[in-house]
């Protein structure tokens, strides 16, 4: 009972004692925080990753695709049928793409990804980060009157965000304005231009009585970084909007490989935030691809595909599927990859920046031991000759010890308590606090044009937060046993006799 | 144990209704030492109740030892008022210390109610302090964090574990206030002892001595750091209780006057007893 009462009458009245935990409080909230932002970080991008990637990945190895992606998705449908959830053929091909701006023309390398509009949908959560609400909706790559999203629709409720401006004219309408005002093409019925002795059929323009201001090309949705940058007031500008035209590259399929090109109207852009994707990948409709490339086989109809993205159930362990699958296919023809192993260097990138932070701001918490371990000492040299008055009653080695021990577990818990609630809110309120330190400063904490997202992601979750209160908790504990036991040893004369 | 404060019952009373957990322990075998109080306990008004034969004590001061106590051999009667006095130095307080098992002897042998206590183990030595010996001291040695209340009923709290005390606690209440009227302190209650007086904080504790309802009174310089007036009243009240409560007291002192007053005067002269007045 007397350690209970003055274990609660020494943390009333050290303040001192008190000032040690301003250390545990401070390193349990910065963890919680740190981790908070990891997680919702790694989430977000994880997210991201899978909306393009889908969870596993199905490879042909051969560029020309293997035929019948029907018959391939029934044997796979066999093996791991009951953990699956969709699957979709595509054909992935290294292409350029080309546009021209203000008459400069401009080539970029991408990934042309064909994909199957009806299914692909089943396969990825690519769809919620287009621009036009209808094609969110249900992707289809028909250009659209107009409609597109002026404010960044991923932007939730964020007051940070600059409208897009240029987006408003996108659509049929901006089509017809450029048509408009574009020099006027010669027209020269095609008999006649078949008459013409120099007449090169792959170099002519094919259909020169194509009308840009009625009639689209097969429709293309494009990484948002191929075109945008950044105007001086922070805001996204684009060098090309859905409604203009622009040139694809790519290798045909069957040998030799030759480069061929089409004309292709952009529809939509596709904006994970995720740089490295938004500004390499460009989608079309598969068939088209497919036809475009020579991947139908002209005697049976039969379409080739190159690889096929398959969505498993949740919670169905990606390996174990991965694992079946290779054991089932010839691994010379195919390549079967979950989204982590192709993304596995930066997950395990930002794996390692998170523990590597763990360590590091643990670290402050052991420091924080190492003061309530000072401070105890203090505390037990101080009180020498109370513990000696305690002997003298009556009380064990062991009771003096409690006193002490539960005397830390307090600070412990007081501290870790303290912080659990300062890192929640910090946590909470982080964008608030980001703008706010930002008017401070005048320098943006957190720059959405510069990560990206809107606003700063954030998950906590429960298992993190009670690892680190028990962490908290052990070091106080573990700070004060070794003056606990000298306070447990004080030999009673000496402590009675004590100045 | 009754409602009755044992301070209005005679001693012998008391002896015989406290329930003596130290004596019913059970020698661990284990260890193979059993020097613990047996169960039967003799009848405490035959022999003495406290009694040193031939105990030796020395410090040691790096190599150097300091024989403090050569060869003491003394008896505590059961309801003496018992003064040891002698100059600073001469193992007075020593002797205390050892009958109050609060330090062990280097040789010799001490008993209490024929029960030899100097080799108890700590669990046994630590019941016996809480429970049998009640201690006051020189520099009073209140806990400054605790109310005078508070003080007084740590020997309680000691003596019980959380639920035990709490369920007991109004019992405890009722005794510890009995206890500071009894010493003149029941408006004290909630003060702190920085807030009492040298004689207000020895009378605490002496309340809190008496608290456990000890066997005997052990007391160091209880009157060393006190002005003379206040040394006589504190005496008064340990002279109080002894006649009325039947209560032994063995008091260190340096001060002849204060040794006057006790029933018998054993003089200690460097480390021996030199003298063994009754008066």
């Amino acid at each position: 009972m007397y350690k209970y009462l003055l274990g609660w009458r020494y943390l009333r009245t050290r303040y001192i004692a008190l000032a040690s935990i301003i250390s545990v409080m401070l390193g349990v909230a910065t963890m919680i925080v740190v981790n908070a932002v990891m997680t919702g970080f790694t989430r977000e991008m994880q997210d991201r990753i899978h909306g393009i990637l889908s969870d596993v990945v199905f490879e042909a190895r051969s560029l020309d695709g293997r035929p019948n992606a029907k018959a391939r998705m029934a044997e796979i449908n066999e093996i791991a049928g009951e953990y699956i959830m969709g699957m979709t053929p595509t054909v992935h091909l290294p292409a350029m793409l080309g546009f021209t701006v203000n008459g400069q023309y401009i080539p970029k390398q991408v990934n042309l990804i064909g994909i199957d509009e009806k299914t692909y949908a089943s396969v990825s959560n690519f769809g919620k980060y287009l621009q036009h609400p209808e094609n969110r909706e249900k992707l289809n790559f028909k250009l659209k009157e107009s409609g597109y999203d002026v404010i960044d629709s991923q932007a939730s409720g964020s007051s940070q965000v600059k409208p897009r401006l240029q987006m408003k004219n996108a659509g049929w309408k901006w089509r017809r304005h450029n048509a408009r005002n574009a020099w006027p093409k010669l027209v020269v019925p095609e008999d006649q231009l078949k008459a013409n002795p120099f007449y090169n059929p792959e170099t002519a323009e094919v259909g020169s009585d194509f009308d840009p201001a009625t009639e689209q090309h097969p429709g293309c949705v494009a990484g948002i970084g191929l075109f945008d940058y950044l105007g001086e007031d922070g805001s996204k500008l684009f060098l090309t909007l859905p409604g203009d035209d622009v040139d694809l590259t790519y290798p045909s399929s069957g040998r030799p490989v030759r480069m061929l090109s089409a004309k292709f109207t952009v529809t939509d852009f596709y904006e994970s935030k995720m740089r490295e994707y938004d500004s390499g990948f460009v989608f079309v409709p598969l068939r088209t691809l497919q036809e475009l490339r020579g991947m139908i086989d002209p005697t049976t109809g039969e379409a080739y595909f190159n690889t096929i993205r398959i969505r498993l159930k949740p919670e169905v362990d990606l390996e174990m599927v991965r694992d079946k699958l290779r054991a089932a296919f010839p691994p010379h023809l195919y390549v079967i990859n979950t989204w982590r192993d192709k993304q596995g260097a930066l997950l395990a990138a930002v794996q390692m920046e998170t523990s590597v932070l763990n360590v590091l701001l643990f670290l402050i918490i052991a420091v924080a031991g190492f003061g309530i371990l000072a401070i105890f000492f203090m505390i037990v040299v101080e009180k020498t000759r109370d513990i000696g008055v305690l002997k003298s009653l009556g009380a064990s080695s062991r009771g003096v010890m409690a006193i002490f021990l539960g005397y830390g577990l307090s600070l412990g818990l007081m501290g870790a308590g303290v912080g659990v609630l300062i890192g929640l809110l910090f946590v909470r309120y982080i964008d608030q606090l980001a703008d706010g330190l930002g008017r401070l400063t005048g320098q943006p904490v957190f720059d959405p044009s510069i990560y990206f997202f809107h606003s700063i992601p954030t998950v906590v979750e429960a298992v993190t937060v009670v690892s680190i209160v028990l962490g908290a908790i052990l070091i106080a504990v573990l700070a004060s046993i070794l003056p606990a036991r000298r306070a447990a040893r004080l030999h009673p004369v000496e402590a009675l006799r004590y100045e | 144990m009754s409602d009755l404060s044992p301070l209005d019952t005679p001693l012998s009373d008391w002896i015989n209704q406290s329930d003596l957990p130290l004596a019913s322990t059970e020698p661990s075998p284990a260890r193979g030492v059993s020097p613990r109080l047996r169960i039967d306990l003799p009848d405490p008004t035959v022999g003495p109740l406290l009694k040193t034969q031939a105990v030796y004590k020395s410090y040691r001061k790096s190599s150097l030892e300091i024989p403090v106590l050569k060869g003491i051999d003394l008896e505590v009667r059961l309801g003496e008022f018992m003064a040891i006095v002698g100059q600073s130095g001469c193992g007075k307080s020593t002797l205390l210390h050892l009958l109050g098992t609060l330090d062990a002897p280097d040789q010799g042998e001490i008993y209490f109610e024929s029960n030899r206590i100097d080799n108890l183990p700590n669990a046994g030595r630590e019941l016996l302090r809480n429970k049998y010996f009640g201690m006051i001291f020189q520099f009073y040695h209140l806990l400054p964090e605790l109310t005078t209340l508070e003080n007084v009923l740590v020997p309680m709290m000691i003596a019980e574990d959380g639920i035990g005390y709490w369920r007991r606690r109004s019992e405890h209440r009722r005794r510890a206030i009995e206890l500071l009227d009894l010493v003149g302190l029941a408006h004290r209650q909630k003060h702190k002892p920085r807030e009492l007086s040298g004689g207000e904080m020895q009378r605490t504790a002496i309340a809190r001595a008496l608290m456990a309802q000890p066997r005997v009174l052990l007391a160091d310089e209880p009157t060393g750091n006190l002005d003379k007036v206040t040394g006589e009243e504190i005496i008064a009240i340990l002279r109080r209780l002894n006649k009325e409560q039947k209560l032994t007291i063995v008091m260190v002192t340096h001060d002849a006057q204060i040794a006057a007053q006790a029933d018998r005067t054993v003089a200690l002269v460097e480390g021996r007893v030199q003298d063994d007045a009754v008066r």
